[in-house]
């Protein structure tokens, strides 16, 4: 191990409190489906991704796209924490004419590229992959998507062209938290068994536990380590609305905002931390 | 300024300028990428794809898929062009284009091919006759309509020139080709092709040189001084030009290979409502869908040749003089005038 599993429980951590402090300040949605993320894209801004804060359109960067344009609560924390702006931006989140809007925007120092449209973001994320094995590049492209997201057929198109490609240089995160907007993803539409389905499509595919830091840094490794010209994707098993107890496992918490009470819990639970 | 008069050349499809264009285009900028979606012998990036087969990628019937990789191409510093029938690389990927390309502003570039009812044989579901009013409420989207070859080939290279997203509207069958090399375009401005002062022709795509035509019988008949302009750019629609031509002629007559609700006709009353309210008669599709015969045949039956806009003229012009008659609704193409 490389990396300091306490700093990222840490680092987590953080961004958790941020989160909430957003949502609660702005009484916006989409809180589970932002911290079911949050494991993940500690590993990614910590120990994958090639990025500069300074300087975040360097030509050098990893790309990073997320597709889950409603999670960005998550996005905006890390990138924050991550020293991309200027942390006090965090409590303008949601306000009128602010930067951050809520669903991703491209205008926010950092982030690639605008979605909220599902379906749309793997696509690109091929795209720019694609100019990169043109221009003989180092820097990869990653993105983090949503299980309930798979759904939309644009993903599919996605998953049969990115092999077709032989795009090594793609890696996905499926954020599979099982609950989508309206019900359990199983209910709404079956996806299982998705890692047969992947394999088939001609990926490359790891399955780990979406919230433990070394089982992704891991899969990541071992995509990276492949070198048989296929594109990479984990299939990360979640818990939507990790780590504020009675938000987990929850479909309430897709929608819903904490009132004082919660927040207030929310925020103790976090602190115990 | 002194307009030289247009003459027939020949005829020949769009799809061969924007084919060619495209060609021109990939020889003078190496960052030109072309994206087909199986038909490209259709839409004739065959032509692309033949000289620079590095620079061409098959996605397959996806045009959701190809739309969006072009956009992650585009962010990548790439000029992608992606092109299928109007039918589906206009209204499949809407939601692609209004959010991943319009929305992000990516320099993505859309070729919509056998447009209109000229398709012809392959029926309505082929012929796409609305794309001009989605296409045309999308924030940051250009939107170009050639009148013919030329102009399609003009059209193709101005796009890939500019940076944003570009939709070019172009079709199947050969239409008369009366524009040259020299031919002034640009972006962004209507072209008068014919002065005029008692009424104004505004027109698009294979309509303008109906508009010609029925312009020429209105001066032999009638003594009608009709102006014609060539309304390449939907969007930006160039104000100046529309505007002049209600002020100085005082009434407007539109005709377009396209439904009359939303349509190019739409686009002119917005900006003559707002600058100078004339009388107005709508040429185009009366809100209703394709049928399958040959392009001249279709053209003839759904009322989409120099006659019926030499009678909407004549309607118009009643109106200029206030002799109010009955209430039209926007889709009405009988005309109390109809001498031809």
């Amino acid at each position: 191990m490389t990396f300091n599993i306490d700093k990222l429980k840490q680092f987590a951590n953080t961004v958790r409190l941020d989160m909430l402090d957003m949502i609660y300040k702005s009484q916006t949605s989409h809180f589970g489906s932002a911290l079911s993320t949050v494991e993940i894209l500690t590993v990614l801004y910590n120990e994958i991704l090639q990025v500069f804060p300074q300087n975040p359109k360097s030509e050098n960067r990893d790309r990073f796209f997320l597709s889950k344009g409603h999670a960005c609560t998550s996005l905006y924390a890390v990138l924050a924490e991550k020293g991309f702006f200027d942390k006090t931006l965090l409590q303008t989140y949601g306000d009128d004419g602010s930067l951050l809007m809520s669903h991703i925007s491209s205008f926010v120092p950092g982030v690639e590229f605008s979605t909220g449209s599902l379906g749309h973001a793997l696509p690109v994320a091929l795209g720019t992959a694609m100019a990169g094995k043109k221009k003989k590049s180092d820097w990869r492209v990653f993105v983090l998507m949503s299980d309930g997201e798979l759904d939309e057929g644009s993903n599919w198109e996605a998953f049969l062209a990115a092999p077709n490609f032989k795009l090594d240089n793609l890696f996905v995160v499926i954020d599979c938290n099982k609950i989508q907007a309206m019900g359990e993803t199983k209910d709404i539409m079956q996806l299982e068994p998705l890692t047969d389905k992947l394999l088939a499509f001609g990926w490359n595919v790891e399955r780990v536990d979406g919230h433990d830091f070394e089982s992704i840094h891991n899969a990541f490794q071992s995509l990276f380590n492949k070198n048989n010209a296929r594109p990479g994707i984990i299939i990360a098993d979640t818990v939507k609305g990790k780590g504020i107890s009675f938000m987990e496992n929850t479909l309430l918490w897709h929608y819903k905002s904490p009132n004082q009470e919660q927040y207030l819990a929310a925020q103790a639970e976090l602190n115990q931390i | 300024m002194k307009i030289e008069p247009l003459k027939l050349l020949g005829s020949k499809p769009t799809r061969h300028g924007f084919g060619e264009g495209l060609v021109a285009l990939g020889e003078e900028n190496e960052n030109v990428v072309v994206l087909g979606a199986d038909i490209t012998g259709s839409v004739l990036t065959s032509f692309f794809q033949n000289r620079f087969p590095e620079r061409f990628f098959s996605i397959g019937i996806a045009e959701q898929n190809a739309t969006t990789i072009a956009v992650g191409l585009a962010l990548s510093g790439k000029i992608p062009f992606f092109s299928s029938y109007s039918a589906f690389a206009a209204f499949r990927n809407a939601d692609q284009m209004r959010i991943s390309v319009c929305y992000n502003e990516a320099n993505v570039k859309i070729g919509g091919g056998h447009s209109g009812i000229t398709v012809g044989p392959d029926g309505a579901t082929h012929q796409s006759l609305e794309e001009i009013s989605f296409l045309r409420s999308l924030p940051n989207m250009t939107l170009i309509v050639p009148c013919d070859y030329h102009e399609a080939k003009k059209a193709t290279i101005a796009a890939g020139r500019m940076t944003g997203p570009v939709y070019i509207r172009f079709g199947r069958s050969a239409v008369p080709m009366f524009t040259t090399e020299e031919t002034p375009f640009e972006i962004g401005k209507a072209q008068i092709f014919r002065e005029g002062s008692d009424i104004a022709i505004i027109a698009c795509g294979l309509m303008v040189w109906q508009a010609l035509l029925a312009a020429e019988e209105l001066e032999k008949r009638k003594g009608i001084s009709a102006r014609v302009i060539n309304l390449a750019t939907i969007k930006p629609i160039d104000v100046e030009t529309v505007t002049l031509a209600a002020r100085q002629c005082g009434v407007i007559v539109t005709a377009e290979e396209h439904q009359i609700f939303g349509g190019m006709g739409s686009a002119v009353a917005e900006v003559v409502v707002k600058n100078c309210p004339v009388p107005m008669e709508f040429i185009g599709i009366p809100d209703r869908f394709g049928e399958s015969g040959e392009p001249d045949e279709l053209l003839e039956k759904l009322g989409l040749t120099w006659r019926e806009i030499y009678n909407g003229c004549l309607t118009a012009l009643k109106r200029k003089k206030s002799e109010f008659s009955s209430f039209r609704r926007p889709t009405d193409l009988t005309f109390e005038n109809k001498e031809v």
